[in-house]
């Protein structure tokens, strides 16, 4: 209630006076002495404590966020780079396991062609040879048949006319008949 | 806005009963701004007492320092809810400077964050039930006003030696105009503490009256019955609107006062315009 008795008593000098309490000069210095001495403290703290305070952390954290951002872009260069070089050496293994395969392709082929070539003179060396043995046979038996005509020979006259011929004339005959 | 109507009517109707409209004064809207001692000094014949005014004031830097200080104690990176909002203040009353002074005007940069919050601050407080409003004294408004104004001309003349007066000489004005436009620059000039000091002082006192004067309506008309109970649902609705204004108008002059130090310190730093 003593609030109420303080109000009482300005309201009494307040309705004395007849003054607006803005306007009202005897509170002017204890105003303007209080508003220094407050706002005043409030100008150090704020100068001196908060704002270098707030300012530093705001820098600090603009700095940390460049930082990051650089650091970023430093992984992203080198995972590019990463990336590019990994890409150069699986176009390097292609071109070298397509050189690997052209090669044992070159290889095979030449291979199979030196076994078939061998092959092709084995069996043409025994083609010849065949040949040979084949007109050796031949020519041995065209040599029996001239031998086998005139005992045929022979013994047919013999057996037709029961007459006996030399056999230099069967020879003779035979050889004119193979003409 | 003044407490306790119901008993302070009572009280004065014992103390003078011959010639009080009680409902008058239950609801005088002026009671709100007076100025109460509560320790009673004197120093040179001058009265320095502690008064209710000077108690908002200690409140109003207690409050605001303290907040600041220690929001920001603990200088985290990533910041914590009030710590962001210390963050948000500061970058905010820095913007506003940069913006109208350019950089060179951030070495008053303490200046106007304490202006801005102290005047923000003060504000706010007045929008609680039975506090004091310090900004609704123009004693106040006025000296807060005056330091401004004062330091525009210091650093002004001291910077810009007598370069400083070609704030009242616009260039390219015709030779026959330029009697006039100093005539009328100087008087703007001069104009401007008054404007600054009468805008934050009218606009809080004008605000606090009309508060309290629509707020008086409701026990007013409740007395008369159920028809005034109904009638009073009108002054009530008003009251909550207007506090809702009143919060903004509390903002918006500590904007408006700390937007205009920034641009009259723009004068003093680059005067030719």
């Amino acid at each position: 209630m003593a609030s109420t008795n303080t109000e009482v008593g300005t309201a009494g000098d307040h309705g004395g006076s007849g003054s607006f309490p803005p306007f009202d000069a005897s509170t002017f210095s204890s105003q303007l002495l209080w508003l220094a001495i407050t706002f005043g403290l409030f100008y150090f703290l704020m100068s001196k404590i908060a704002l270098p305070r707030i300012s530093s952390i705001l820098e600090t954290r603009s700095g940390r966020i460049a930082q990051d951002l650089d650091e970023a872009n430093r992984l992203k260069t080198e995972s590019d780079e990463a990336i590019a070089a990994y890409e150069q050496d699986l176009a390097d293994a292609k071109a070298r396991a397509h050189g690997i395969a052209q090669e044992a392709r070159d290889a095979s082929r030449a291979e199979l062609d030196a076994k078939r070539a061998a092959i092709e003179a084995d069996m043409t060396a025994k083609v010849a040879e065949a040949e040979e043995r084949i007109a050796g046979i031949k020519a041995k038996a065209m040599g029996e048949v001239s031998g086998i005509a005139e005992d045929t020979a022979v013994a047919l006259v013999d057996q037709l006319i029961s007459a006996k011929v030399t056999k230099a004339d069967i020879k003779t005959a035979v050889s004119g008949a193979k003409g | 806005m003044s407490g306790m109507p119901g008993a302070n009517a009572l009280c004065w109707v014992r103390a003078q009963p011959d010639k009080i409209d009680e409902a008058k004064l239950a609801n005088d809207p002026i009671h709100q701004f007076q100025i109460s001692k509560i320790l009673p000094l004197e120093a040179m014949g001058l009265d320095i007492s502690f008064t209710n005014s000077s108690l908002f004031m200690v409140a109003t830097v207690g409050v605001s320092a303290a907040f600041l200080i220690m929001t920001t104690s603990g200088r985290g990176l990533i910041p914590s809810r009030l710590q962001s909002i210390s963050e948000m203040c500061y970058e905010f009353v820095a913007d506003l400077l940069r913006s109208s002074a350019g950089s060179e005007g951030m070495k008053f940069f303490p200046l106007v964050f304490s202006l801005f919050v102290f005047i923000l601050m003060a504000n706010l407080f007045g929008m609680f039930p039975y506090f004091f409003t310090v900004t609704s004294h123009i004693v106040v408004t006025a000296a807060l006003a005056l330091l401004v104004i004062g330091l525009v001309l210091v650093y002004g003349f001291w910077k810009n030696g007598l370069g400083f007066l070609k704030l009242f000489v616009p260039s390219g004005v015709p030779a026959v105009l330029i009697p006039l436009i100093v005539a009328i620059e100087v008087m703007s000039f001069i104009s401007r503490p008054i404007s600054l000091s009468v805008r934050l002082f009218a606009n809080v006192l004008a605000g606090h009256i009309t508060l309290k004067v629509f707020a008086g309506f409701i026990p007013m008309l409740s007395k008369i019955g159920f028809v005034g109970v109904v009638g009073a649902i009108l002054p009530l609705g008003f009251t909550v609107a207007l506090t809702a204004l009143e919060f903004l108008v509390a903002f918006l002059q500590a904007y408006v006062f700390a937007i205009l130090t920034c641009m009259y310190l723009n004068d003093a730093i680059h005067p030719s315009h």
